[in-house]
């Protein structure tokens, strides 16, 4: 653990309304990259949350932020510099080798690029199949052609296009082999990574569907990691606002565009363009002053104290870190002065 | 009555390939008046860039404008030769496009190329060259710009490049700026000063801006009058306000249902358009959404619609129009849009499923 990294807030406080115990704990998760002698990047600095069964909480942020890498750290396709990953009850980031792999079999991820993410020389059988082969949980033959035909069937595609390879396939269907691939372990937890900003607006809609289908079929547990937050709402239970490796502000998803106890997340909502002319009209943009700064070397406090339009500087937020704690709303931030977020940030004219 | 700065008519651009004539824009006509923002919007492969590129004599090989008029001051731009389109292109017409960092030279300092852009072009004095460079750097709010001009554009952050661009766009004063997906490379924090400069700065110059992009947002906060592109033609134009209002084509209706708003209720599930935009090789015949589209008829099969009024300076290509469709096939209430969902039309006993290629519509799934 750093210092400065967040303290962990009491269970209940991140933790939502449903009762019962979390699937996935993160906590005080560290992820610092090497970055020559003595310095190193501190792309994920101390980020902690619960997820309970069968629930979606949205990670947002803009490039930079240590999202995608929180993601990998907790999929432990990385591993962390410290911190717990606790995947029903098993901290995940202790197992090794085989013990390992079969944790994470309830923990699939879903990438971005559906270009990158599938083998351009396998068939699309055999790319789905490929992790039940792995986990001798099927033979060849007619039952792995059963089960392959039955994921296909599930996430919207023709069932007999096994034998196909990935070009032959749309950016929306190669997701969707993304997708079915990823369930094919019958997973409790999916983190899914920006699945569909590599998308047609036309055809984010159908995977955006599709996913929430599948959530209710499955009962699955998704952690939705995107940078676009209109999406990221529309699909989550909670979103979590990340900021140079911290999260900023935790707020249930139907109460985040009305209130915002963060001057980030404030920023951030008044910088998405709505599709209508006249809610357009009367936007007003919070103006952030000056660069994300670079990750090697933050700054002191509030890591967003450099560009905040609140900030008092000199003075606390340059040299209080401000602790993730539960505001009068019922949301999570670190800010010290919260309480004026809505007031002093005005976001219409 | 003033006159159009562009007038584009029956524009046809099409790429001459190995495995056929993809004709990826067929009969674009529209024109822009001067001061005015005009948004082009579509997804990928509508031909939206295809257009812009077109309007600059900016197609390669084996692509070819194969028709039409682009009148500009009066002179066609498609009859001009190089040395007479070189004249016209980053001086009274610029452009910017979406990644700053490859449209910029690595090994030349900013200033240099925005200096550059106005020395190649005999509007600006000579003399006022390298201070204009600095005050334009100031006009696209680079902060500390009398220094940064001497910085090269691998010291810049992503957004103070597109700055950077924009700053050369508009060094020679323009009458047009062209800008193609200006701000689908940034951050949305970047991205919202981004489109605030260029609001401010048609407001300033008086530039006509043609805003090419895929988010209706932008388009909505940006422009007056919006073109939609699907499959290579215009299917619907208007004013914005009416256009996202009232929408008449049931593909613009459609997309701005498909699209998570951050301002609306959470619970409303996404409507998804099924299926994927047609192959641009092989069309299919009458309306091109046809296969996609919950509320064709018969006609939409056998006539390709054109497009005509469907309201005061609304015009959209449509046989049915969703004012039909809501009179008529319940659309403010439909939950289902597989194609031919509402209108009950399904030619010759197809029943398509989503998401096929555009090669195996024939095997659909049974279930």
């Amino acid at each position: 653990m750093t210092d400065g990294a967040v303290a962990y807030p009491a269970a209940g406080a991140v933790a939502p309304a449903t009762a019962g115990e979390p699937i996935l704990r993160v906590v005080n998760v560290v992820k610092h990259f090497g970055a020559g002698v003595g310095a190193s990047v501190k792309a994920v600095d101390g980020v902690s949350f619960d997820i309970m069964p069968g629930e979606t909480v949205g990670l947002v942020g803009e490039s930079g932020c240590g999202k995608s890498t929180l993601g990998r750290v907790i999929t432990q396709l990385i591993p962390a510099t410290s911190g717990e990953v606790i995947l029903e009850g098993v901290d995940i980031t202790k197992l090794r080798g085989e013990k390992l792999r079969q944790q994470r079999k309830q923990l699939q991820i879903i990438f971005q690029d559906p270009y990158a993410s599938l083998d351009p020389r396998m068939t699309v059988g055999d790319i789905i199949a490929e992790p039940l082969v792995n986990f001798k949980m099927i033979g060849r033959g007619k039952a792995k052609d059963a089960r392959v035909q039955e994921l296909l069937r599930t996430v919207g595609l023709n069932p007999y296009f096994n034998n196909r390879y990935p070009h032959e396939f749309s950016g929306g269907q190669r997701q969707r082999i993304g997708i079915a691939r990823a369930l094919a372990l019958n997973p409790k937890v999916i983190i899914c990574d920006e699945p569909v900003s590599a998308l047609d607006v036309s055809i984010q809609a159908q995977i955006i569907n599709l996913l929430e289908d599948l959530q209710r079929e499955f009962h699955l547990t998704y952690l939705f990691i995107a940078h676009d937050l209109s999406v990221v709402r529309h699909i989550s239970n909670r979103v979590m606002v990340m900021y140079l490796g911290r999260i900023c502000e935790v707020a249930p998803s139907d109460d985040l565009y009305r209130s915002q106890d963060h001057p980030y997340t404030r920023a951030l909502l008044s910088s998405i363009p709505v599709p209508d002319p006249r809610i357009e009209s009367k936007r007003r943009l919070v103006e952030l002053t000056g660069e994300i700064p670079s990750p090697r070397n933050p700054p002191s406090g509030c890591l967003f104290h450099t560009r905040c339009p609140i900030a008092q500087v000199p003075g606390i937020c340059a040299d209080v870190v401000p602790p993730l704690e539960m505001k009068p709303d019922g949301h999570l931030a670190s800010c010290h002065f919260s309480d004026q977020v809505r007031t002093k940030l005005a976001v219409t004219v | 009555m003033t006159q159009p700065v562009l007038e584009v008519r029956d524009l046809s651009t099409h790429f001459f390939t190995d495995d056929g004539e993809v004709k990826a824009v067929r009969g674009v006509s529209f024109e822009v008046m001067p001061g005015e923002t005009v948004g082009i919007v579509g997804e990928s492969g509508c031909g939206k860039s295809v257009t812009a590129m077109s309007l600059l004599g900016l197609v390669q090989r084996p692509g070819k404008v194969v028709h039409g008029e682009i009148m500009f001051k009066g002179q066609d731009l498609l009859k001009l030769n190089k040395e007479e389109l070189r004249n016209i292109r980053g001086r009274d017409i610029a452009m910017i496009f979406q990644d700053p960092l490859s449209s910029l030279n690595p090994v030349l300092r900013i200033g240099f190329q925005i200096d550059e852009a106005m020395r190649s072009h005999d509007k600006i004095p000579k003399d006022d060259i390298s201070q204009r460079g600095i005050d334009l750097l100031k006009q696209v709010r680079v902060p500390d710009a009398v220094h940064r001009i001497k910085d090269f554009p691998h010291q810049f952050s992503g957004g103070m490049r597109q700055r950077a661009m924009i700053a050369m766009g508009l060094s020679n004063k323009p009458d047009l700026l062209i800008a193609d997906e200006p701000t689908t490379a940034l951050d949305v924090t970047v991205q919202a000063q981004i489109l605030e400069l260029l609001r401010d700065l048609n407001e300033q110059t008086g530039a006509a801006i043609i805003l090419i992009t895929h988010n209706l947002g932008i388009v909505a906060g940006l422009c007056r009058r919006v073109l939609v592109m699907y499959a290579g033609e215009i299917v619907e134009e208007g004013p914005v306000e009416q256009i996202f209002e009232s929408p008449q084509h049931p593909y613009t209706w459609s997309l701005l249902r498909s699209v998570p708003r951050i301002d609306s209720n959470r619970q409303d599930r996404l409507l998804s358009i099924e299926g994927l935009p047609p192959d641009l090789i092989d069309l299919p015949v009458g309306c091109k959404f046809n296969p996609r589209c919950p509320f064709r008829i018969e006609r939409c099969f056998n006539e390709p619609p054109v497009i005509e009024n469907v309201a005061d300076a609304q015009r959209a290509a449509c046989w049915v129009t969703m004012t039909r469709a809501y009179d008529e096939m319940n659309a403010a209430t439909i939950t289902d849009t597989s194609p031919g969902a509402a209108s009950g039309v399904h030619p010759r006993g197809r029943r398509p499923a989503a998401d096929l290629t555009p090669a195996a519509t024939a095997e659909t799934l049974s279930d």
